[in-house]
């Protein structure tokens, strides 16, 4: 068990010298840089849970790729986020941490941080560079000033409701952004405290629903179309996108219920898309991972509208349980979880030699 | 090449489940009470007992001893499907308590009283039949009912419990609309989740409407005993035998971990329990049962009792002080004579269900209202569970709660969103009951 505090490493996944070899460095996919020659993977800590509202998802998340790795002989420790986690991290020999935690902390580059601070290399985005990714207003204008097409998008926080009256705003909203809207918490994850809005009338229930999750909400247009996601993965070999997932929820909506009850949502790997649209998809996930430093692995989240595709929002801890994405993303790719999972702590572990 | 397309579920036996099974879903708000079992949160969510005055030497000593005995080889064997002998006639002493005269033979034991329900609603209910329950009524109740495609129509209730003629109209205005209603499903002491006791005046009123009706009674009685105030009242098992079915459990009184409860019904309903509870589970746990019958027999369970009450009280009388202390004005709240819960009533316009976001951010939990209806009522309810944390923690449970609800007043007040308005994310989700929510 690991959902309530930190573990000693087991002598049942003894070190493993696999290079990571697999799939992906196949012809299609391009060749991986060298392995890490020498050098030992040494203790993953795998690090899910945390105080966010995403805590169960993360858990899920966490056990999934420890067992993956430890299925290929890996060394993993199984972290929650807590008051003993730097003593964990001090006491280990030289750990190498995959972060899993969705949602603040997790996401917006403070867990990252820490790690920078303490020397220990870790899978993904830097700090600095996961806070802009997590925080969907500010990625969005990022994206947008490259050129790629977004939801045209307004973020505010609650306070400049209170200062220059509610009523005025939400009509000038209306008015700008215009129905069905969507409203959205600007750092949030799995859907939480999003809402279609419909009409003017619903729109008021919908602002406080989002800013029961976080100060600042996102207010865009609503895209209606085909929902796709891409992952982005870096091997040492440079950025790689996996074929798109197309998802069709049956409730029509992608919500927390529909992303996370297994067999309420059908997932089409690769995305039922002309090739040109899906090649455009998988350019604008590599645009995004590119343009935000994004590092080792991404998930970007697109709607595709009259064969255009529009930016939602990218994940730098993706979700990685069983009904998640990446891992539906991998295997349509020909690849196994815990082989890639080990190659990039293996690129994190590369990034911290001298 | 094309590349084979995949299109999946992520669940290969989506086309086989039954009917029954495709309301079980995930909900955010079960995922939010992941996050309220961390430390740094005050859970005032979960209806756990405090166990820890239990003597526990005591019950290892006990528990040890009867496995070395001649009882050991029978606790860890199967036993019978209806509960072991010795078991039910010790329950008949517990019920006695409360005015009821019971013979061992008509006791069927159960995995807890959850069970009960299970069993009782298995042989009582065909899909879309009518369960009245109390507005609000036990979210483990109501989940055993949806899981068996069983209606449930709320019947209103007021500081007096149950409303005798409201119960009356709703029996007789379903049954001329040809509607079949099975049973009152009711909980009169200390109602989980609004604290309130029915009174004597009207548990007779409401046995009276179920003669004139015929209407079988089911009386949920998990904390009859944790009475706060000295005066327990008489269970309605104690007024009528033929047209009640009594539930009890020890999960309040000694311990949940060994999930013993137990069905008092007459003769012919209890053959049909033990023939259920034997395909149920062959017999109900053995080692459990043995367990129970061990602590009544060599421990003071009557004044454990008293010790529980005492440590209850004092953990009450901290709620309904803080309560006093920082709830906003437009709240209103339940002052239970015993058991485990408040009912907190929040200012007009607030959504307890889509603030709990807000009140895990600001780390405290509780149960949001629309859990205990099946209907889509309970949003200005939130059910507050003084029976887990110190009474420390949940005066900073409360603190943290009053100032959650006044942000959240002031979002009301600057977005002008009325009682009644929609939240087009807080759709009442189908909940099961986690063990902490008993």
């Amino acid at each position: 068990m690991t959902a309530t505090g930190n573990q000693i490493p087991t002598p049942e996944a003894p070190l493993t010298d696999a290079t990571g070899e697999g799939p992906l460095s196949g012809p299609a996919l391009g060749t991986p840089s060298a392995p890490l020659e020498g050098t030992a993977l040494g203790t993953i800590v795998v690090l899910a849970g945390g105080l966010s509202h995403e805590r169960e998802v993360s858990l899920r998340s966490g056990r999934r790729v420890a067992q993956a790795l430890r299925d290929r002989g890996c060394t993993v420790v199984e972290s929650d986020v807590n008051s003993d986690l730097v003593t964990l991290l001090r006491d280990l020999d030289d750990p190498v941490v995959f972060p899993l935690v969705h949602g603040a902390t997790g996401e917006d580059g403070s867990l990252r941080e820490v790690l920078g601070l303490l020397g220990v290399p870790y899978v993904g985005a830097t700090g600095a560079d996961s806070r802009v990714a997590f925080d969907k207003s500010i990625a969005t204008s990022v994206i947008r000033g490259i050129g790629l097409t977004t939801p045209q998008q307004v973020a505010l926080p609650d306070e400049v409701f209170r200062e220059l009256g509610a009523r005025a705003l939400m009509d000038a909203l209306g008015e700008r952004i215009g129905f069905p809207m969507f409203v959205k918490p600007s750092r949030s994850g799995s859907s939480l405290g999003c809402s279609k809005v419909t009409g003017r009338e619903e729109l008021a229930s919908a602002m406080v629903g989002a800013y029961a999750y976080g100060d600042v909400a996102v207010v865009e247009t609503y895209i209606d179309g085909i929902e796709v996601a891409v992952t982005v993965i870096d091997r040492g070999d440079g950025p790689r996108a996996l074929p798109a997932v197309e998802i069709r929820p049956d409730s029509g909506d992608y919500d927390y219920s529909s992303r996370y009850t297994a067999g309420t949502t059908r997932f089409i790997t690769p995305a039922e898309v002309p090739d040109e649209v899906a090649e455009a998809c998988a350019d604008m996930a590599l645009r995004v991972h590119d343009r935000l430093h994004l590092r080792d692995i991404s998930r970007t989240d697109i709607i595709i509208r009259d064969g255009v595709p529009y930016f939602l929002e990218c994940n730098v801890a993706p979700g990685m349980t069983e009904t998640s994405l990446v891992p539906l993303e991998l295997d349509a790719a020909g690849l196994d979880l815990g082989e890639v999972c080990e190659a990039l702590v293996r690129q994190a572990r590369r990034r911290q030699l001298p | 090449m094309e590349p084979q397309r995949r299109d999946t579920r992520l669940d290969l036996y989506h086309d086989r489940y039954a009917a029954r099974a495709f309301g079980m879903k995930e909900s955010a708000v079960r995922a939010l009470f992941a996050v309220a079992n961390r430390p740094e949160v005050v859970s005032l969510a979960g209806g756990m007992p405090n166990i820890a005055d239990l003597p526990l030497d005591m019950v290892a000593n006990a528990l040890g001893d009867m496995i070395q005995s001649s009882a050991g080889p029978k606790a860890l064997q199967y036993g019978s499907g209806q509960g072991e002998p010795m078991l039910r006639e010790q329950i008949c002493e517990v019920m006695a308590e409360e005015g009821i005269r019971a013979h061992p033979d008509d006791v069927t034991v159960t995995v807890g009283s959850q069970q009960a329900l299970d069993l009782i609603t298995r042989i009582f209910c065909d899909p879309g039949d009518v369960i009245l329950a109390e507005a609000p009524s036990y979210v483990g109740a109501l989940s055993t009912f949806a899981s068996y495609q069983a209606r449930v129509v709320h019947v209103e209730m007021d500081e007096d419990g149950l409303v005798p003629e409201r119960l009356r109209e709703a029996v007789l205005t379903l049954t001329a609309a040809g509607q079949k209603v099975k049973f009152l499903y009711t909980i009169p002491n200390y109602n989980n989740p609004s604290g309130i006791t029915m009174t004597l005046e009207r548990r007779k009123a409401i046995l009276e409407v179920a003669r004139e009706t015929g209407l079988l009674i089911v009386e949920d009685n998990p904390y009859g005993l944790l009475d706060l105030e000295g005066e327990r009242l008489p269970a309605i098992r104690s007024m009528e035998s033929e047209q009640v079915l009594y539930m009890g459990s020890f999960s309040k009184t000694f311990s949940p971990g060994f999930r013993v409860g137990w069905v008092l019904a007459p003769h012919a309903v209890r053959e049909k329990l033990v023939l259920a509870q034997e395909s149920a589970t062959l017999s109900p746990p053995t080692f459990s049962q043995y367990a129970v019958s061990t602590y009544l027999r060599v421990h003071d369970w009557r004044h454990q009792i008293d010790v529980f009450r005492d440590m209850y009280r004092e953990r009450r009388d901290a709620m309904l002080k803080a309560l006093t202390e920082y709830m906003p004005a437009g709240s209103s709240w339940t002052h239970p004579r015993g058991g485990f819960f408040v009912w907190l009533t929040v200012p007009v316009g607030i959504d307890s269900q889509a603030m709990l976001p807000r009140a895990v951010t600001n780390r405290v939990a509780y149960t949001p209202g629309t859990a205990f209806y099946a209907d889509d009522l309970g949003a200005r309810n939130i059910r507050l569970s003084y029976c887990y944390p110190t009474p420390e923690r949940i005066r900073e449970g409360v603190r943290r709660l009053g100032e959650v609800l006044n942000r959240e007043s002031q979002l009301n007040r600057t977005f002008g969103v009325h009682p009644g308005a929609t939240h087009p994310h807080s759709v009442v989700e189908p909940t099961s009951p986690r063990p902490d929510q008993a």
